[in-house]
């Protein structure tokens, strides 16, 4: 979709600058339900869980994704499209990796019978956590795009700035991850 | 598509010349689908904004003329309300599920529908484009999914209503456990998902639009125009997009803890619950955790309301009044500080929830804070009066109207934030008065003052003024007699949502009042109807207005054409060259923004 903006050069490209405050929205729907669970965490009855150990690998994963995308960035900076292409292509594996190591920690807190129904603790940890994996799967969903479109476009294509706003978003969702991983770890 | 794209790779205007051809060339290619349907041009959505809104009004105040006619007359028969209503008004007397349903959906569509996307929907897109020199919204792609994601919410809040169990009758709070059993009553079925569902497309709606307006404002001013050149409007509108942004998300998340409680069994709200006399598995949950989300946006909501009424007030005052708006910055900055507060301040919805008392007092201080910007506001609209050179347009008396009605409902807001009485006059009709005052008619006052004023530019043709002369007192003074006496009733102790008063001994003695408040209400009902055939009529049949400024106002958007096209200005975006407020200065009785500053002059 093409913007409406103004031609000033150095100012920041819509796509980004709507991308910002949307990221200002996702935090406060974040902090409403971190704050949710301190709350609740204060109040009688409340029993903590243990955060499965596979999470930290999931932690490193994001990580190397976040650092990825990143170099990525450079990469078609200095047009070195053969290096852009593969590194796009595993930060959007890698995040489907954090997906499955997700999932495999949810599974193994549902078997040791942290379900909705006996746990507060574990339904608030789904919830959150979960939210915050289908943020993760929209943004995995934009990588493939991104690949694809470098795959498919007859013409050569050098615009940094859709990387650069999926880089945005993909720091955000790895930093809100590492917030939510250090949260659950203290609170509990 | 290609069309739209045409005209905005124009508007990026490398070559206005370029531009002012391709424009018209554009303009013989619209399809009716594209010019007034799936439209992205902002003036369009903003009419598309306000006639939803106007059709959502006419619903919610229809439900109050029912209900108000059960409280007004509980033993009286309607036969007529059976033809209407069917199962609703069964025999003619309104059921008592009705009457909460109705009473829910009333709150829901006034709150949201209309206050919220009819208001801040129709002018933020109509007014930010047209007042800060922009030719559409940062994104107007963007836009129009907005609107279509309002309407979608209203067809499924519509909906909801003809559902066998009916709509959601929990109060437009929706607290738990009404919101979060299924069995807790007939509107807790699947009303309450529908409900949920039009929710939740609703936050997505105004989240878009609040990224937009934020965007727009501070990425596409024309040349020359700073922020402290903006018109108020314009400031309103952006702390509106904020608060939007940053509550309705805490809302969401609300909400989905609450779906989770009602469809996958976990107990983030329910706690030792009896249902006809079975206890419930769901334990250590909270209902007062909803609360605490649904307020921490429930209140900034309040300012979403009245912050954009504020701004368009301040400016219609000023170009009335012939006079710059009294203390620009103190305007801005009681709006900031507004804003602020805004967030600090949800708690006060629940004094007598069992809060601790302590934190409490945190909430009592910070709530009477909001006593300062809202007194600085109030001075600043009545020195932008005194010794004005006042027209009085239908228009400027809404404004007027507004003001009024903002000092009678802020002084019981002072009431209301003390804890301590508000342990007598919670949940009583003293809290129904207050915020009806000074949120809903006050917030309604702006919004028609707005449509009154900014009509000629939108439809190039005037609203019909003996009209808007009539609809303005019936409304004026049929607002005060609704709500002032409620008052009273309210410090009596009556409580508000019930059903019937004239069981209780105590509230006997209102019986007469409750009939003149719903006979009241009736009539400004009706009344209402004098300004949707005026504004229906005028759009195609009302006075052409023949010059561009039929004010002789300062702001951008009377130095567009009478019936401006996608893209605002025929040639190049006018460059600004002082505030909007140059009103009877030097012996001009206004000068433009666009007006360069003269030798002798200072500069703004």
């Amino acid at each position: 979709m093409e913007m409406v903006m103004g031609n000033s050069s150095r100012k920041m490209h819509p796509h980004k600058f709507l991308l910002w405050i949307a990221i200002g929205s996702l935090t406060m729907m974040f902090a409403g339900l971190t704050s949710a669970y301190i709350v609740k965490s204060n109040q009688a009855g409340w029993q903590p869980v243990k955060v499965p150990s596979i999470f930290y690998l999931s932690t490193v994963v994001i990580v190397a994704s976040s650092i990825t995308i990143w170099l990525a960035q450079k990469a078609i900076v200095a047009k070195q499209m053969v290096k852009y292409r593969l590194l796009v292509s595993v930060t959007a594996v890698l995040g489907v990796i954090f997906l499955f190591t997700q999932f495999a920690g949810f599974s193994e807190m549902w078997q040791q019978k942290i379900t909705f129904k006996e746990s507060i603790a574990g339904s608030f940890f789904y919830v959150i956590a979960g939210l915050h994996a289908l943020h993760v799967l929209g943004g995995v969903i934009a990588l493939f795009v991104l690949v694809l479109r470098v795959f498919s476009t007859r013409t050569k294509f050098y615009s940094s700035t859709p990387v650069e706003t999926a880089g945005l978003y993909w720091h955000f969702v790895d930093i809100l991850w590492i917030y939510l991983f250090i949260f659950f770890l203290l609170v509990s | 598509m290609s069309e739209v794209t045409h005209i905005h790779e124009h508007a990026v205007g490398v070559s206005h010349e370029a531009h002012h051809e391709g424009h018209h060339h554009h303009e013989h290619h619209d399809s009716f689908l594209s010019k007034y349907v799936f439209s992205q041009d902002h003036k369009v959505i903003a009419k598309q904004f306000l006639i939803t809104g106007i059709f959502w009004a006419v619903i919610g105040g229809f439900f109050s003329v029912v209900f108000r006619l059960q409280i007004g007359f509980p033993d009286a028969k309607f036969p007529w309300l059976e033809t209407l209503l069917g199962e609703w008004a069964k025999g003619g007397q309104l059921q008592p599920e009705a009457y909460y349903a109705l009473v829910t959906i009333h709150g829901t569509v006034l709150v949201f529908f209309v206050l919220t996307a009819g208001l801040s929907g129709t002018f933020s897109n109509f007014l930010i484009p047209l007042q800060i020199g922009a030719r559409d919204m940062a994104s107007p792609f963007l836009n129009m999914l907005s609107y279509w994601f309002f309407f979608v919410a209203g067809i499924v809040m519509l909906s909801s209503l003809f559902v066998q169990t009916g709509p959601f009758s929990g109060g437009w709070t929706a607290y738990p456990p009404l919101s979060a059993l299924g069995d807790a009553s007939p509107g807790s079925k699947i009303g309450m998902d529908m409900w949920m569902i039009s929710m939740a497309l609703f936050i997505v709606s105004s989240l878009l639009g609040g990224l937009n307006y934020i965007a727009t404002i501070l990425n596409m001013r024309t040349k020359g125009m700073s922020m402290t050149r903006l018109p108020l409007t314009i400031w309103a509108f952006f702390f509106t997009a904020v608060l939007g942004v940053l509550s309705f998300p805490v809302l969401l998340s609300g909400v989905i803890l609450l779906i989770f409680d009602r469809h996958f069994g976990t107990s983030f709200y329910l706690s030792d619950i009896f249902i006809n006399g079975q206890a419930l598995p769901n334990e250590g949950g909270s209902a007062i955790l909803y609360q605490h989300l649904f307020w921490f946006l429930g209140h900034p909501e309040v300012y979403i309301i009245l912050l954009p009424a504020m701004g368009m007030v301040s400016e219609i005052l000023s170009v009335n009044s012939r006079k710059p708006i009294f203390g620009y910055m103190a305007m801005v900055g009681s709006m900031f500080a507004i804003a602020i507060l805004a967030f600090l301040v949800w708690a006060h919805h629940m004094f007598v929830t069992g809060l601790n008392p302590f934190l409490g007092a945190f909430f009592v201080l910070l709530t009477l804070l909001i006593a300062v910007p809202s007194a600085i506001k109030v001075f600043n609209w009545l020195t932008t009066l005194w010794k004005g050179n006042i027209r009085f347009t239908p228009g400027m008396l809404f404004a007027i109207g507004f003001v009024s009605l903002f000092i009678s409902g802020g002084l019981t807001g002072i009431f209301l934030g003390n804890s301590a009485l508000d342990i007598q006059l919670h949940d009583t009709y003293f809290v129904i008065a207050h915020f009806h005052i000074v949120m809903g008619v006050a917030s309604m006052f702006g919004m028609l003052a707005g449509i009154y004023h900014w009509y000629p530019k939108m439809f190039g043709r005037y609203l019909n003024n003996s009209l808007g002369y009539i609809h303005f007192w019936i409304t004026m003074v049929g607002a005060y007699v609704i709500f002032w006496p409620m008052h009273y009733e309210g410090l009596a102790g009556m409580p508000r949502r019930y059903y019937k008063y004239d069981i209780w001994e105590s509230f006997k003695q209102f019986g007469t009042l409750n009939q003149i408040i719903s006979i009241a209400a009736i009539i400004v009902f009706l009344a209402q109807f004098l300004f949707i055939i005026n504004f229906f009529y005028s759009i195609w049949k009302g006075r052409k207005v023949t010059t561009k400024n039929p004010w002789g106002a300062n702001t951008l958007e009377w130095t567009t054409p009478i019936n401006p096209g996608h893209g605002n200005w025929d040639g190049e975006i006018p460059e600004v060259h002082r505030w909007a407020y140059d009103y009877s200065k030097d012996g001009h009785e206004f000068i433009s923004q666009t007006t360069p500053v003269g030798d002798n002059e200072s500069k703004h």
